[in-house]
């Protein structure tokens, strides 16, 4: 009993958290009717990615299997779930939380670890090559203007995103 | 003559400078002025919200103040900037708390979104401030017989409720520029299914998949070309083909042409101004069909 009482508060405290973030919010209006899954080009092709399923796992406090998991990573963000649910759970948002979430306890996969250092460096996550700058005035575009990478700086160490991301860096 | 300040976006300059060129040059034609803006910065699209939602939002917060300080309203060409734009706009300008939130992260950028701006995709651009009915007139080579697949990729169309730009299941507005050119737009199956283009780079098996579908099913339509709007969407779909061609031992030559290059076709502006040489899957047989 006293086993599955500590159990119920876990899985609420987790959903709760999920709640309290950006994008999460709406987690706990799902009845999980699947109408997402059925949405879903991911999990049309592979059993490794079911939105119904995140949301599940989550509602029921299952916090390290879905924060360091593979799954919460294969969303698409085609919103294509989120637009026809008929709770009006925003799941790519809801998906975007968890990630966040992953990020901050350092489960990050190294793909956006690298977006995440091109921000800091540059102020953009595709760098724009010296060949492809010079090569402008060539096909007649006009010369690029600079980008606000000190203004951007500032941004991200308010969010803490710089130090969270070092810390990532340090970590591997 | 309307101005916009043009939020130009990473990977258009970095990848895709035929996207760039015809864009301006079809914009120009139609009396659509650009105005290029100083210390813009990346969006912070997906892959940005995936590691901190405040964070992205700050940062395109703090593009869109550079609109406001110029008085301009924001364009894009790009879809995946569109969405990021546009959703934090219409977030920031309907939660007040959430304002106050990015608004004290911005201070220390010296910066504070009003919300007194739109960002506007260049379709809707195209749709309001020129109209069909104009770019029709405006069209001096019709693409007569050239059946396009459009695929307006997903981040023009949801989250609806933010973006409000067409019908989420039934859109119109690019199938109906795209025959106010003089082509067709043709139907296929899963016209609105995604290209899976965000899965690129994480879990590309699975991108291939998603993306060859878009291929088979727009080969099986019969179109001579797909019609695109995202730099992501082109990529995976032009490029995709190289990658699907050794995964799968599958060749589809299918043409992929952004929309603004089709537009700037039909306005009479010559191929050869184009750029179109960063095309990876060549678009011979489109120039061919339009004569």
């Amino acid at each position: 009993m006293e086993y599955k009482r500590m159990e119920k508060r876990t899985s609420l405290a987790f959903s709760n958290m999920v709640k309290s973030r950006l994008g999460g919010k709406t987690i706990t209006s799902c009845y999980q009717c699947g109408t997402c899954a059925s949405s879903c080009p991911v999990a049309k092709i592979t059993d490794k990615f079911n939105p119904r399923e995140i949301i599940k796992l989550s509602l029921l406090g299952e916090r390290e299997e879905v924060l360091s998991g593979d799954s919460i990573w294969l969303c698409c963000s085609c919103y294509n779930c989120q637009e026809r649910c008929p709770q009006k759970v925003e799941i790519a948002d809801v998906i975007y939380a968890l990630r966040n979430m992953a990020f901050e306890k350092g489960h990050i996969p190294n793909l956006y670890s690298e977006f995440a250092s091109a921000i800091i460096n540059d102020g953009r996550i595709a760098k724009i090559s010296k060949f492809m700058e010079q090569k402008r005035p060539a096909i007649g575009l006009p010369p690029l203007q600079p980008t606000g990478v000190d203004a951007l700086r500032k941004i991200l160490s308010a969010t803490g995103f710089d130090k969270l991301q070092k810390e990532k860096e340090e970590a591997s | 003559m309307t101005g916009y300040a043009l939020f130009l976006g990473c990977t258009i300059p970095a990848r895709q400078p035929n996207y760039e060129l015809s864009g301006r040059k079809a914009l120009a034609r139609l009396g659509i002025e650009l105005v290029d803006l100083a210390n813009m910065t990346c969006c912070a699209p997906p892959p940005v919200q995936s590691i901190d939602f405040e964070t992205s939002l700050s940062i395109a917060a703090y593009n869109i103040c550079l609109a406001e300080e110029a008085d301009l309203n924001m364009i894009t060409l790009c879809t995946g900037c569109f969405e990021s734009l546009a959703m934090t706009n219409a977030m920031l300008k309907e939660n007040e708390k959430l304002r106050e939130d990015v608004n004290r992260i911005l201070s220390k950028a010296g910066k504070e979104f009003q919300g007194s701006k739109e960002v506007k995709h260049y379709l809707q651009v195209l749709k309001d401030d020129v109209g069909v009915e104009r770019i029709k007139q405006s069209v001096s080579k019709p693409l007569s017989n050239l059946k396009v697949a459009s695929f307006s990729g997903c981040h023009l169309l949801r989250p609806s409720e933010l973006l409000k730009f067409d019908d989420p299941e039934r859109p119109r507005i690019f199938d109906d520029l795209i025959e106010a050119l003089g082509a067709k737009s043709i139907e296929y199956r899963n016209k609105l299914k995604c290209c899976g283009g965000l899965l690129r780079g994480y879990a590309d098996d699975l991108a291939l998949k998603i993306a060859r579908e878009k291929l088979v099913n727009t080969t099986k339509a019969g179109a001579d070309c797909i019609s695109t709007l995202c730099p992501f969407c082109f990529l995976t779909l032009d490029m995709g083909q190289l990658m699907i061609k050794s995964k799968f031992q599958e060749e589809y030559n299918m043409p992929v042409l952004h929309y603004a290059e089709l537009l700037s076709l039909a306005l009479g502006i010559d191929p050869k101004e184009l750029a179109l040489e960063f095309h990876k899957i060549r678009v011979d047989r489109v120039l061919y069909k339009i004569g």
